[in-house]
């Protein structure tokens, strides 16, 4: 029980300082680096709760694309560092006071609920114990077949997603000779020969 | 203490929650940042869907997890894919000087 308390204390202050890093570095790849930080302990705490199949999936999904993504578009940009830290300050007041009313109010909701008794009744799919089937395989009995209609939803949202940021990003260069094999195939010998009668002894 | 307990993670959800909300007042230079926080965001709420979801012994919370996770990284390739086009096009991507449409 204690290697639990000191496992959960451990993820959360990791994860809670890395997210204060992501906001506050000086560097926007220092933040994706603290970014890929704050998940990786995360998926922590998941492993912690039992549910090891979406810490795999947050570390597949987030470290291994998202966080990949971001790198890449950072780096890619040729962003000053110095200059995009400038108003840091102005936007202090505002912002901490917004975030400490939110943080009081999540707090008060924290500490003011408690559970309904009858909750137990309402469930729609009771976790299964784990000695008799592992949490993914729990996963996948409700996801392909109850939910199979959110699942391929969420797979619509994932291709138009790509086929969105591949369109946005694309564009046509000049002066790029590309192969074009619809004119290729288009072509027909009468446009590009042609027959000229040339006397003996005379030039064109 | 040491009886960790559902409210040990809806504290630290809740603390990532708000990182994530000062996170997008603080940083009006850097859309990426911004970007980030809202990852942030999403990450907080996903953590509250599985806490439950486990305290609960149901195991739709992590379901909706799942679809959570597939949003988020659906609105992070279109986000980074505006800002690629919108730094092509005008050299920069601070949020003060995104004011074109005048909102």
């Amino acid at each position: 029980m204690i290697v639990q308390a000191l496992a959960f204390y451990l993820f959360a202050a990791v994860t809670v300082a890395a997210a204060v890093m992501v906001i506050s570095a000086r560097n926007p790849v220092h933040s994706v680096l603290f970014l890929i930080l704050a998940f990786f302990n995360a998926a922590g705490l998941f492993v912690l709760m039992g549910a090891e199949f979406l810490a795999m999936i947050l570390i597949v999904v987030y470290v291994g694309a998202v966080a990949v993504l971001f790198l890449f578009v950072v780096m890619m940009l040729d962003i000053g560092v110095t200059e995009l830290r400038q108003g840091f300050l102005q936007y202090l007041p505002i912002g901490g006071t917004v975030g400490l009313v939110l943080l009081a109010e999540l707090v008060m909701i924290a500490g003011g609920w408690l559970i309904a008794p009858e909750i137990a009744s309402n469930r729609a799919f009771p976790t299964p114990p784990m000695a008799e089937i592992s949490n993914t395989a729990a996963i996948g009995r409700i996801l392909y077949t109850d939910y199979i209609y959110l699942f391929q939803a969420a797979g619509m949202v994932l291709l138009v997603a790509m086929v969105g940021a591949i369109v946005l990003s694309h564009r046509k260069r000049e002066g790029v000779r590309k192969q074009r094999i619809s004119d290729q195939v288009a072509r027909r010998g009468a446009d590009t020969i042609e027959l000229k009668k040339i006397q003996p002894g005379t030039g064109i | 203490m040491f009886e960790i307990g559902l409210s040990h993670y809806l504290t630290v959800a809740a603390v990532l929650f708000t990182l994530g909300i000062f996170g997008i007042f603080l940083n009006r230079k850097n859309v990426i940042i911004i970007l980030m926080s809202i990852e942030l965001i999403l990450l907080a709420v996903n953590i509250n869907l599985v806490a439950f979801s486990v305290h609960l012994g149901d195991m739709v919370g992590q379901i909706f997890a799942m679809l959570v996770l597939t949003v988020a990284s659906a609105e992070a390739a279109i986000g980074l894919a505006i800002i690629v086009v919108y730094f092509r096009n005008r050299g920069t991507i601070a949020v003060e000087d995104i004011n074109l449409m005048k909102g």
